[in-house]
C-alpha cells in the first residue's frame, strides 16, 4: 500500500488502520464513504469513479501536509477506489491517528471536506434510465482561490 | 503542438482522454480556455480548471509545451 492511494482494487480497510498505529497514538479515527444507493428518490444502480491518478495522489499528500500543520503528531493515510462500485462497496477510506482522540476526529472529518474540493477525482451516477457525472461548480470556485 | 488531458465530462464531450493543440512553445491558461472553447464548441462555457505539471494554475499561469497540461472539471470524489 502507499499512504496516500489511487487504486482500482477493492480497499483493504484494516491495513490503512494499522499503517497509523504506534505507541505515540492513542486514537484512531477511520472513515469510510460508501456507494449510496438512494439519492434525493433517485436510485442508482452503480458509480464509475475515474481519477487523474498522479495528480490526485499528490492532493492527497498534501491534503496530509496540511493535517500535520494544524494537527502536530497526526498520522494520516488516504485511498480512493476508481472504476466501477457497487452498492454499499467502499469509495474512499480515510484514517487520522492522534496522541489524543479530539485530533483524530478534527483531522479526519478536514480530510473528507478538502478531498470533495480540490482532488481531482469524478463520480458517474448510472440511474436505471440515464447517467451523469457528478461536480459542483461551487467546489471549482473555491479550490480556484486558493491559487490566489 | 500541446497535449492536453481530458476527465469525466470533457473526456466524453471531446470523445478522446486528450486532445493535441497547435500551440508553439508557450500559451497562458486563460488562452489556452478560449482555444478549447474554440476547437470544440460542445464544451464552450463548460466549467473546469487548468493543471500544469499537476497543480492548479491561474488564467495568467504560462504553460509550455513541454509541460503536463490537463483540464480538470469540478470534482466530486469521496
Amino acid at each position: 500500500m502507499k499512504q496516500y492511494e489511487i487504486t482500482e482494487e477493492p480497499l483493504d480497510i484494516t491495513k490503512y488502520h494499522s499503517y497509523t498505529i504506534n505507541g505515540s497514538q492513542g486514537a484512531v479515527c477511520m472513515f469510510t464513504g460508501h456507494v449510496r444507493e438512494w439519492t434525493k428518490g433517485t436510485r442508482t444502480v452503480h458509480l464509475d469513479y475515474e481519477a487523474y491518478k498522479p495528480m490526485a495522489e499528490k492532493k492527497l499528500a498534501e491534503i496530509g501536509e496540511e493535517i500535520s500543520e494544524r494537527w502536530p503528531g497526526v498520522i494520516t493515510t488516504i485511498a480512493h477506489r476508481t472504476g466501477k462500485l457497487e452498492i454499499s462497496d467502499i469509495a474512499v477510506v480515510i484514517v487520522t491517528s492522534a496522541p489524543h482522540r479530539a485530533d483524530s476526529y478534527r483531522a479526519n472529518e478536514y480530510a473528507i471536506e478538502r478531498i470533495k474540493e480540490v482532488v481531482p477525482i469524478w463520480k458517474k451516477e448510472i440511474w436505471e434510465d440515464g447517467e451523469e457525472w457528478i461536480g459542483d461548480p461551487r467546489q471549482y470556485h473555491s479550490s480556484l482561490e486558493e491559487n490566489e | 503542438m500541446m497535449n492536453v488531458l481530458l476527465f469525466a465530462g470533457l473526456k466524453e464531450k471531446i470523445g478522446n482522454n486528450r486532445v493535441t493543440l497547435p500551440v508553439e512553445e508557450t500559451i497562458t491558461a486563460g488562452e489556452l480556455r478560449n482555444l478549447i472553447y474554440e476547437k470544440f464548441p460542445q464544451v464552450a462555457g463548460d466549467v473546469f480548471q487548468i493543471a500544469c505539471n499537476e497543480s492548479f494554475v491561474k488564467e495568467t499561469h504560462l504553460i509550455s509545451t513541454a509541460d503536463e497540461v490537463a483540464l480538470v472539471p469540478p470534482v466530486s470524489g469521496g
